[in-house]
């Protein structure tokens, strides 16, 4: 028996060909939640098993591919999907963004700027912007259907009622393309301008919920919002503990139970890259030695 | 959008009109050769006992329904009159959030009970366009004040309500909008007899002031006879007495009608 125990980056050439499918119209209307028959992938649903289809149905064996988990390229998930490519797919992986053809995430997008023929697959949760709003799906596909994004807005409206701005701090909503609202699964929208024109190809796969949407190069992509209150991103005030970096979207960590706390870039492969550069924040021990190994 | 003066001219042809509208559900006929017009201003009142066919006609009124029979006709902004069948699914859904209104009998159907008041007035603005927080903020506190909702309680979600309060806050939600046209499903039905008195008064004021058209679905005659013009008794899905609510209330012709009239308790 020499027969591989699996094909090909896991997923049977017929299931790939049934997403690939849905990716292009997917595509093909920017914005758009195109429905899939998702399958059953070995690790639970909430590990991104939306997100390991869509990267499964376009991964080659020339790919390189990078996994982050809240920017971390060395958090259990990053790892365990990383692994299961390298496994499955035989495919290169890294942790640099600048190399990666693929880059499938969880909750960021990379600080490095995209470059054309990369992929960002982004995993997703909850595709439905409005399902809390509107709980009848059959209600939220004709809104889609018919561009009725009043509703939209009364959630904005609600948090500024509450709270005197707006405070949705991630999942915040935008217009692809002056036409679909979209939910841009739980990213901060600190990331949310990256998407707007974006050289590299943005899928979202949500496997739960059997839907795939993208945004195509160089897209539109608008922030809702209120003229009177803007869109704004939002960062911690502080440059990062370990790198310094003053643009980079934190993390912060509580480090003792006095209330102390550091705030260090959620994106590993900028922080370090930053580092071997001779960046040094408030913490950093002397030259750094450990970096996440594929 | 239509000029004043045309507008005026507009008055002497009707707003909606229903031509033999019927609706069976099988074999079950729920109304059947109803016709009439409703000019612009105009309050009609359909009153009926349980099971006559009342709301099913409001719902073909308000295209919810696909009638088996007949047609109804509205009015458009540009004044030409249009087939309500013949409409889009976005035309007929973008009516109903801006020239239309639509008062249900219970209030957690026609608000959103989850989102404060003022978003819940606010949304069909945001529906048709409005992006000013502060204007859209400003518009549905004046509108509260006008129903008589307190303004502080404006960020209040409309669980925290009681019933005369949400049913008034459903009425500025559907009134933002400046509608031509609403429509009311026993407005008054669950209140109390003073708060029923005191929504009542509301209405007939807010309708005369905007000038709106309306159809009124109640059993109670009271209601009828504070609120609207005309009126039309409905038995077994079919009208069986139509004419000026006063002619119709004080010398009832069908002895249905004089039944209902005669049932009414005295104060």
């Amino acid at each position: 028996m020499n027969a591989p125990a699996y094909n090909f980056a896991y997923l049977d050439e017929q299931t790939k060909r049934m997403i690939r499918r849905a990716i292009l119209k997917a595509i093909a209307i920017p914005g758009y939640q195109v429905p899939f028959a998702s399958r059953e992938m070995p690790m639970p649903y909430g590990w991104g098993t939306g997100g390991v289809q869509v990267t499964a149905a376009i991964l080659g064996p020339e790919d390189v591919l990078k996994v982050i988990d809240q920017g971390s390229d060395d958090t259990t998930n990053a790892i365990s999907i990383r692994k299961f490519f390298g496994k499955t797919a035989g495919v290169a992986t890294t942790t640099s963004t600048v190399d990666a053809t693929v880059i499938q995430t969880r909750h960021r997008i990379p600080e490095a700027p995209l470059h054309g023929g990369q992929i960002l697959v982004y995993q997703v949760p909850i595709p439905e912007p409005l399902r809390f709003l509107e709980p009848r799906e059959t209600e939220t596909r004709r809104m889609h259907a018919l561009g009725e994004y009043g509703l939209m807005h009364v959630k904005l409206y609600e948090d500024i009622a509450r709270f005197g701005h707006i405070a949705t701090s991630y999942a915040y909503p935008v217009k692809v393309n002056a036409r679909y609202v979209m939910d841009p699964s739980p990213t901060p929208k600190f990331d949310n301008p990256k998407m707007d024109n974006c050289p590299a190809l943005q899928l979202f796969g949500a496997g739960r919920e059997k839907r795939i949407y993208a945004i195509p190069p160089y897209t539109t992509v608008v922030s809702l919002d209120f003229e009177d209150h803007p869109f704004t991103r939002y960062r911690f005030d502080a440059p990062c503990a370990l790198c310094g970096a003053g643009d980079s979207y934190l993390d912060e960590i509580v480090i003792d139970d006095q209330g102390g706390r550091m705030f260090v870039c959620s994106d590993t492969d900028y922080c370090e890259g930053r580092q071997s550069a001779g960046h040094r924040g408030s913490e950093s021990a002397a030259p750094h030695k450990e970096r996440a190994h594929g | 959008m239509a000029e004043p003066q045309s507008l005026s001219q507009d008055n002497d042809q009707p707003l909606l009109v229903a031509d033999n509208l019927g609706k069976n559900y099988g074999r079950l006929t729920a109304c059947r050769d109803v016709s009439f017009a409703l000019y612009p201003g105009e309050v009609l009142a359909v009153v009926g006992e349980s099971g006559s066919g009342k709301s099913t006609l409001l719902q073909l009124l308000s295209a919810q329904l696909a009638p088996s029979a007949g047609r109804v006709s509205y009015r458009m902004r540009d004044g030409v009159l249009r087939d309500l069948e013949a409409l889009g699914e976005a035309e007929r859904r973008f009516l109903f959030r801006t020239d239309w209104g639509y008062v249900h009998q219970d209030p957690a159907l026609g608000l959103r009970m989850a989102v404060s008041a003022g978003a819940n007035v606010g949304e069909r603005l945001m529906a048709v366009g409005w992006n000013h927080y502060g204007r859209i903020r400003d518009t549905a506190s004046s509108w509260l004040e006008r129903v008589e909702i307190d303004t502080g309680r404006i960020d209040d979600a409309p669980r925290t309500y009681s019933g005369g309060m949400r049913q008034r806050l459903q009425i500025a939600r559907n009134l933002v909008t400046e509608p031509r046209l609403v429509f009311m499903d026993e407005p008054t039905g669950g209140l109390d007899v003073s708060v029923q008195a005191r929504l009542l008064d509301l209405m007939r004021n807010l309708v005369s002031e905007l000038g709106l058209a309306a159809v009124v679905v109640t059993h109670d005659l009271a209601v009828a006879r504070l609120l609207s013009h005309r009126v039309m008794v409905m038995k077994g899905g079919l009208v069986i007495e139509t004419g000026l609510t006063d002619q119709v209330l004080d010398d009832p012709r069908e002895p249905y009608t004089q039944l209902l009239v005669s049932s009414i308790l005295p104060a």
